[in-house]
């Protein structure tokens, strides 16, 4: 497919003030929310319900006017733009198929509307099935399509334009989990061989970090961490986006002594190394990241503790221990071969080498 | 921290769509000329003074008249055509053309003149609320505001009653005759089909003086059905299937499980109906009770037709506006009267009422309900609601028969004789016009009100209020009110300047009442239909770049093309039946079928009126077989209609 010049979204200082429904107090959904969406690359928004995803998008779509900043389409402001005139396409979680029309005539209705020429039209469409996998079902009504195939026939709808911008609200969560899986390898696909510029809001972390090139966490409006799905799974930058990423734990400790990258915590007065690119200093307070395949138990090692759970689940063993008063959960995965606590064993917990991060 | 730029935006965003800006500047102005502006000029009739009289020129000059004077000195008077002049006192002398004699003669220049005796004519204009304490005073119209209120007291309670125990029937007890059932679908229908009078006068023809029963069945020969029982039963027969399909819509959102709780506790089932059922439903027979209130007190073709001597407000103003009353205030003034009464009823319902019961009665019954199966619940209560099916069936084949019969009371052989008259009469062009006015005011209603629909459920806008209020408005002004609504308003053209009065006593005023009478009907089953689409259906059509004229024709219409053909088919229905507001605009140059029937009726030409009501009936039932053929066949698909449950 031709492709026209690849554009960005950029949301400069975007905020958006709603009223509540039922105290009539204003507050904001979205607020001072600054980004940065490079041509061509596929944009995660990310974060628990009413966090205010689904608001941004809308404003980029043009559906909602932001109450303060600016969006830009590549380098044209388009806040007082309507809907209809903005190179934006979306995918909305129900799909919204025109139920009246077969899947051809939705497909066709964006380009209806740019007056195409009928041979261009039917080229445009056969290709754009092809690629969805959807050739052959011209002529069906959407009722008679399964929730994947109408998920496509919205994907495919959307596309056929060729927008600046693909926006997609939550377009999986009425699939079930299987075919969630396949549908955003697909829709990856999909985006990386036309190279449009993506938007997606979820609040499936899983999903998120399979798909996305960058992913913005969002909390109460704001933006908690933006970065690659590795960033913010590794260095999350707050505790909000450590917890809401995966399993997690969390140890509080001292910093005792500060070398050379590295430093030195005392967690219940037993001191381990951990890396220190923050640069944290003595005596400090600090928290320990520690996701549930980073720690390690064995008989010997810094910090001691006692095993409270120990199951079998397949791909790996899971415990939960008791370092001090805090629990810690912990996956050991591939555990073939080696030792297999019990409850109430004592263990050492050690971190596997630059995965424990300090907040 | 409330920042202006979103509203900026939104607006800008709104004056960038041309085609929402005129459609809704458009709708503003018409509803607010075609309702709110009639209403307004009864208002003001009721309370703004007009009077002319004669002052003697002597009094103006000595400044004891009560005569309007400017600054400048000079007093405005009426010439001979009417118009306002201004002179000075000092000057009257010469003024000819503005002096009058006594008995209001306009003297000429020439005439002897008694200079005692010279007039001139001066307008006082001022606001005052004698009107009401005056037609309080008034016997007639004393009369017809109680029993107004009286026959609205019984109609609605009887047709609650009756429309709850058919509900109950319908939605609790296992009738088990299938004959009963299409029974209730028939009374149910019934009274959307036809036109308001038939009920009245199929009672004259079976219980009047000479009628079927009472006369030649039961041999009584003095009956008398005029007066308030005739109206109260033949409203409640007409009434209560409104009050039955509202009350069943409500039983069947109630839970089973509350009920089968309480009787568990051990609740007889008197007791559960009393204890659970009943004031569950509280706030919507309150509801009912209202609406089926409004109903009788805007009737008007059932108290003109059987009222006998028992007038009501509608045929009360009626005939003061017929019978040429030079009362323009008092009749103002009662139009406003009957108008409060159904508004105030109308905001209750509309505000209070109907949030109450969506409030009480939300959500869906989890699960099908254990019909009761007692004999002595079931067989006495179907039994009733049999009968009553069974007479108001009978009533409605009274009418074919009453205009095959040669001469009902003396000579039952079957003739076709007043069908011949009919035709050989003006029977054709009562049919035509009636059908054509009719026919052109459904399309314009059904659009007019699906736009409006669209606008309110998908729209934010300013204004959005006062359209949504209006066109629902249209449906507590009782018809009469609106006829001298409109006779006020645009007889003398808007503002009595003239400007529309060339569509005063045309076809057109007509189709404009038509329209404004079924557009909050049309209206409201938008609504309800678009609350069903998902909003983003919409938003994606806009999304791929089509404009809100385009979003509204290619996806809003086609998913809601059923609330468009039943509206514009409720529309031609309700048009055709219609004769409350249309009788007091209508000029000899259309014959509308209702009026015929009316004047047929009053004459005693029962014959002639059942022949015009038969094939009245026959038309209406045949648009509405047509409509649900056609949506079942043309209609929005079934999948839509599955998808949007
Ligand atoms: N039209 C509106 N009027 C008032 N408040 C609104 C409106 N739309 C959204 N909100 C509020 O704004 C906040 C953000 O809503 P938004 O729909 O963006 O959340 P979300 O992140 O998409 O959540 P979810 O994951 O549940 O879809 C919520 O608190 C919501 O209640
Ligand atoms: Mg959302």
């Amino acid at each position: 497919m031709a492709q026209k010049e690849k554009k960005g979204v950029r949301l400069d200082h975007i905020s958006k003030i709603y009223n509540d429904p039922k105290t009539g107090k204003a507050f904001y959904a979205v607020r001072d929310v600054s980004l940065v969406i490079e041509p061509g690359s596929f944009v995660t928004l990310l974060g628990p319900s009413g966090c205010g995803k689904t608001t941004t998008l809308r404003m980029i779509a043009g559906f909602e006017s932001p109450d303060e900043g600016e969006i830009y389409l590549g380098e044209e402001p388009i806040n007082a733009l309507m809907p209809n005139k903005r190179d934006t396409a979306m995918v909305f979680q129900s799909y919204a198929l025109f139920p009246h029309y077969n899947v051809y005539d939705n497909v066709a209705y964006g380009l209806k509307l740019r007056k195409m020429p009928k041979r261009e039209m039917d080229e445009r469409i056969a290709k754009i099935l092809d690629l969805v996998e959807l050739t052959g079902m011209e002529t069906r009504m959407t009722h008679q399509l399964s929730g994947g195939q109408q998920q496509r026939v919205a994907l495919a709808r959307a596309m056929v334009v060729e927008p600046s911008v693909l926006l997609f609200d939550e377009p999986l969560s009425n699939l079930d989990a299987k075919l969630r899986v396949s549908m955003r390898t697909e829709i990856r696909r999909i985006q990386q061989t036309l190279g449009i510029t993506a938007v997606y809001v979820t609040h499936d972390q899983a999903e998120a970090m399979a798909i996305s090139d960058h992913i913005i966490i969002m909390n109460k409006g704001v933006i908690a961490q933006m970065g690659t799905p590795e960033e913010i799974y590794h260095h999350p930058q707050s505790e909000f986006v450590a917890d809401f990423i995966g399993e997690v734990n969390f140890l509080e400790g001292d910093v005792t002594a500060v070398g050379e990258g590295a430093c030195t915590v005392s967690i219940d007065g037993h001191a381990v190394q951990v890396a220190n690119p923050d640069g944290f200093e003595v005596g400090k307070r600090c928290k320990l990241v520690l996701r549930p395949e980073a720690g390690i138990l064995a008989d010997t090692g810094a910090l001691p503790c006692k095993v409270a759970l120990s199951c079998f689940m397949g791909a790996y063993q899971n415990y939960h221990v008791m370092v001090g008063d805090t629990l810690v959960k912990l996956a050991d995965y591939c555990p073939v071969g080696r030792k297999v606590y019990r409850v109430g064993d004592t263990a050492y917990l050690s971190f596997r080498e630059g995965c424990v991060h300090m907040l | 921290m409330k920042s202006s730029q979103s509203a900026a935006l939104e607006r800008r965003k709104f004056f960038a769509d041309p085609v929402m800006v005129i459609t809704i500047a458009l709708l503003t102005v018409l509803l607010a000329l075609f309702i709110l502006y009639p209403l307004a000029m009864l208002l003001l009739d009721s309370i703004y003074v007009r009077e002319t009289s004669l002052v003697p020129v002597s009094q103006v000059r000595a400044g004891t008249a009560d005569v309007p004077l400017s600054e400048d000195g000079t007093i405005r008077v009426l010439d001979n055509k009417g118009k306002a002049v201004d002179v000075q006192p000092d000057a009257l002398e010469g003024a000819w053309g503005c002096l009058y004699a006594k008995n209001g003669r306009v003297l000429k220049e020439g005439d002897e003149i008694d200079p005692e005796n010279v007039y001139v004519k001066v307008q006082k204009r001022y606001v005052t609320f004698d009107a009401f304490p005056r037609i309080f005073a008034d016997y007639t119209f004393n009369t017809a505001f109680f029993n107004t209120l009286k026959l609205g007291m019984i109609t609605s309670f009887g047709s609650v009653i009756i429309g709850l125990m058919f509900a109950y029937v319908d939605c609790y007890v296992n009738v088990r005759s299938r004959a009963v059932r299409k029974m209730f679908d028939v009374v149910s229908t019934l009274p959307v089909v036809s036109p308001p009078f038939v009920l009245s006068l199929s009672m004259i023809l079976l219980f009047g003086r000479g009628g079927l029963i009472t006369r030649e069945l039961l041999g009584i020969y003095d009956s008398n059905v005029y007066g308030m029982w005739g109206i109260a039963i033949v409203q409640t027969l007409t009434f209560f299937p409104v009050c039955y399909m509202m009350l069943k819509g409500l039983l069947k959102n109630i839970d089973p499980s509350m009920e089968e709780a309480a009787r568990n506790m051990g609740a007889g089932r008197m007791k559960v109906f009393t204890t659970v059922t009943l004031p569950l439903m509280l706030p919507g027979l309150g509801n009912a009770f209202l609406v089926t209130f409004i109903e009788s007190v805007a009737d008007f073709a059932n108290p003109m037709m059987i009222g006998g001597s028992y007038d009501t407000l509608a045929t009360t103003i009626y005939l003061r506006i017929t019978g040429g009353s030079y009362d323009t205030n008092g009749a103002a003034a009662m139009a406003v009267v009957l108008l409060s009464i159904t508004l105030v009823l109308f905001l209750i319902q509309k505000y209070y009422l109907e949030a109450k019961t969506a409030a009480t009665l939300s959500g869906k019954a989890s699960r099908a309900r254990a019909l009761i199966d007692d004999r002595s619940v079931r067989v006495p209560l179907t039994i009733l609601c049999s009968l009553i099916s069974a007479f108001v069936i009978m009533m409605y084949i009274a009418i074919p028969f009453g205009a095959l019969f040669k001469l009902w009371g003396r000579d039952y052989s079957l003739s076709l004789k007043w069908f011949q008259q009919l035709f050989r009469d003006d029977g054709f062009k009562a049919f035509k016009d009636s059908f054509l006015l009719s026919l052109i005011a459904s399309p314009i209603t059904a659009l007019l009100s699906m736009i409006i629909s669209y606008l309110v459920v998908k729209k934010r806008f300013r204004g959005k209020a006062f359209i949504e209020f209006v066109s629902m408005l249209a449906m507590a002004v009782p018809g009469t009110v609106l006829g001298v609504g409109f006779i006020r308003g645009f007889a003398g053209g808007v503002f009595r300047t003239g400007f529309l009065q060339g569509i005063y006593g045309t076809g057109i005023i007509l189709v404009i009442v038509f329209v404004v009478r079924s557009l909050p009907v049309g209206t409201r089953s938008g609504i309800s239909a678009l609350r069903q689409i998902d909003k983003s259906i919409e938003e994606s059509a806009y999304d791929l770049g089509a404009g809100s004229a385009k979003v509204f024709l290619s996806v809003t219409l086609p998913l809601i093309k059923d609330s468009f053909l039943s509206g514009l088919v409720t529309t031609f229905v309700r048009s055709i039946t219609a004769i409350s507001a249309v009788i007091l605009l209508v000029t000899p140059r259309y014959l509308l079928i209702t009026c015929r029937i009316n004047e047929f009726a009053e004459k005693g030409a029962y014959g002639v009126a059942c022949a015009y009501a038969t094939i009245l009936i026959v038309i209406t039932y045949a648009a509405i077989v047509i409509m649900n053929w056609v949506i079942k066949h043309f209609g929005t698909s079934k999948a839509v209609r599955l998808k949007e449950e």
